[in-house]
């Protein structure tokens, strides 16, 4: 008989991990080729990601952000996984993937104005290739598998990339995402940030599978876990899904293992309630940031003069991107009514005029 | 000019905008090889090939998603959900992501999806299928919602629907699918949306309506002739948004309307429709304007169908009882 056991599956989905917690290089093998100053340039990406998460808090208590859900402990795995793409690449995030879309080319203003809830935050420039962070879970997941077949149809070699979480990977659309970029091998990769808490339901209470990457199984398409606290190797990982899409080789689940050290958002969420003590100190010891800054100083190519001169440049951006994320217009009805629709039928142009006249007193 | 069923014309709408606009794709369950539980997409993929017309995995939420992604990269999708009444199944697709996509992006990224789908009673079909849900999309800003009731509108309407630059519903009645053929011109032409025809003009009280109840309003005001009353009756064609000027230019003219529809009472097309007229028409009217509907129950199974819909005595009666009133 060839049934395969539901064990004989699981064992198959191992940790894929390149730098281990004391920032040693443990699987030589799987060394993606980056350069010295694209190692730098990951280190400084993750450093002014970490700043940036404190001051969003910090603006956030003051009552000067809006809707924030922090990032911190997850810049690896965010920001490992964007750095394998092409400028070209599609991006459809969730609401903590901020950070994936300012890196593809969001300026930082507009991320802080989808904070505070201002249509201009979503405006994506001309030439930056994502779509504003999705709010209902999952919902992104099918997009993701229809701008793929878009892509493929188009002949580019680019892909759709996707975020969500543990909990999203429970959502009825991401099963349906993960087949339909099966069924028409379209260049898609789906990437589930496993955080272990969906707000405050635990992982094992999502799911009765060992792993998430295993659920790429159903679908016919490719699943890898990864150390999502390890950039190295969700760099990597990415990359190998990247090649993969492009050349038709099929879409890619990645499940990356990582930890967000904050609440789920800034909205009242107190993470003391669904998690001990032990475990936030347990993931802190995985941290992203320190082992790989172990890793970059034992190359010697990194110091704490580097790092502090990223520390300030991303305090000064940060100022700079509140400062003109001030002077955003304060919102209109008017401006809501005019993108309802490419030319406004009658309702709408007669709450057009009586709202010119309201904004006008 | 040809003889066209609504099917017939709506492949052709369909052919048409294939031709003319190489972003038009045509997807959905069993619309590839089989052309279609209906074949209203009979032979487009042998025409056009597997690239521009394709079978969809069974995932009414897929197709939504996929609609939206594919229109991310600059195409025209035209998606059929198999029966409207598996539209539960993509209402965060159409709801909550393509009505909203211009507005979420600030006006850079649009959703000019057409959603085809089959619906309507007196077929008898399970559970399900025939629900008239047009009020769950009519409340939807961003999204225009159309139902045509003769085979020349329906072409017309889906060639304006394909071409819009924002996503639109078009709801197909089945009874009306093959029940009667109608003058098509065989080139393109375009009917407009948002736009209700006259079906037939009248001095004494306006029906408004829309979809398969057009034809029953249609043989109610023959009846009533035959009573010297005489009804103008109006097709709505377009549910999101209604022509409140027609109405309104009618109700002036009678002083007097009755509102039918498939659907039940609550909420609904009906109400809105009447809701316009108080708004505007009040000091026109000589008597209450009064719906003809389908009661407040769910969609019932098929053997008590016949019963529970409306058919052309409710519409004379209520017409009566707003004369008499």
């Amino acid at each position: 008989m060839g049934t395969k056991t539901l064990t004989q599956i699981e064992e198959e989905f191992e940790t894929f991990q390149i730098l281990n917690e004391e920032g040693e290089i443990v699987n030589e093998d799987a060394m993606p080729d980056l350069s010295d100053e694209d190692l730098q340039e990951l280190m400084t990406r993750m450093v002014y990601t970490r700043i940036w998460d404190q001051r969003a808090i910090s603006l956030n208590r003051q009552g000067r952000l809006g809707f924030y859900a922090p990032v911190a402990g997850q810049e690896a795995s965010a920001l490992g996984s964007q750095y394998a793409l092409d400028k070209e690449d599609f991006i459809l995030p969730g609401y903590r993937d901020v950070p994936q879309i300012v890196y593809h080319g969001l300026p930082l203003y507009q991320a802080f104005l989808f904070s505070r809830g201002h249509f201009q935050g979503n405006q994506i420039p001309e030439g930056v290739n994502v779509i504003s962070p999705q709010i209902i879970i999952g919902a992104q997941i099918t997009q993701a598998a229809g701008v793929a077949l878009g892509l493929k149809k188009r002949g580019k070699k680019n892909i759709a990339i996707t975020y969500t979480g543990d909990g999203g990977a429970s959502q009825g659309d991401f099963y349906e995402g993960l087949n339909f970029a099966g069924a028409y091998n379209a260049p898609a990769v789906f990437v589930v940030q496993n955080n272990r808490f969906a707000i405050s339901v635990p992982v094992e209470k999502q799911s009765a599978a060992k792993t998430i990457a295993q659920k790429a199984v159903a679908a016919g398409i490719h699943g890898v876990q990864v150390d999502g606290m390890d950039v190295l190797a969700v760099y990597a990982a990415t990359q190998q899904a990247r090649e993969r899409a492009v050349n038709e080789e099929g879409p890619t689940l990645i499940e990356t293992l990582t930890y967000r050290y904050g609440p789920h958002t800034m909205a009242g969420d107190d993470p003391t309630r669904y998690r001990t003590e032990e475990m936030d100190n347990e993931w802190e010891k995985k941290d992203p940031l320190v082992r790989f800054r172990k890793y970059l100083e034992s190359k010697d190519l990194w110091s704490e003069e580097k790092e502090n001169e990223v520390v300030d440049q991303a305090k000064e951006d940060i100022k700079a991107a509140i400062k003109k994320a001030d002077e955003a217009p304060k919102q209109k009805v008017t401006d809501l009514i005019e993108n309802m629709y490419e030319e406004l039928p009658k309702n709408l142009q007669e709450q057009m005029e009586e709202y010119k006249e309201k904004e006008s007193k | 000019m040809a003889q066209m069923t609504m099917i017939q014309a709506i492949t052709d709408a369909m052919r048409i905008e294939l031709k003319n606009d190489e972003n038009v794709l045509i997807f959905g369950e069993d619309v590839g090889k089989n052309g279609g539980v209906f074949r209203a997409t009979e032979g487009l993929q042998k025409e056009f090939g597997e690239d521009r017309v394709f079978d969809t995995p069974l995932a009414e939420s897929g197709i939504g998603g996929l609609s939206i992604g594919l229109a991310l990269q600059g195409y025209r999708p035209v998606p059929e959900i198999q029966f409207f009444g598996f539209v539960y199944e993509v209402m965060d697709a159409i709801s909550g992501q393509m009505a909203r996509l211009r507005y979420r992006s600030g006006g850079v990224y649009h959703a000019p999806i057409t959603i085809r789908s089959p619906f309507g009673g007196g077929v008898k079909t399970p559970e399900l299928h025939a629900d008239s849900l047009e009020g769950l999309m009519a409340q939807q800003p961003g999204l225009k919602v159309i139902i045509p009731s003769t085979p020349y509108d329906a072409k017309g309407l889906l060639i304006s629907a394909i071409r819009d630059n924002d996503p639109v519903i078009f709801l197909e009645h089945m009874k009306l699918y093959r029940s009667f053929r109608d003058e098509v011109p065989e080139e393109e032409y375009t009917v407009e949306i948002g736009k209700a025809d006259v079906k037939r003009e009248g001095k004494d009280i306006t029906i408004i309506t829309y979809g398969a109840m057009v034809h029953s309003s249609l043989k109610a005001a023959e009846e009533l002739e035959k009573e010297d009353i005489q009804a103008e009756v109006i097709d709505l064609r377009t549910v999101s948004p209604i022509d409140v000027d027609t109405i309104i230019e009618s109700v002036n003219k009678t002083g007097r309307a009755i509102v039918v529809q498939e659907a039940q009472k609550q909420a609904g097309i009906a109400a809105s429709v009447v809701a316009e007229i108080n708004d505007r028409a009040i000091l026109s009217l000589e008597a209450p304007v009064l719906r003809v509907t389908a009661p407040d129950t769910v969609f019932p199974f098929s053997a008590a169908e016949d019963v529970w819909l409306p058919d052309y005595k409710d519409i004379m009666e209520k017409a009566k009882q707003v004369i008499n009133f």
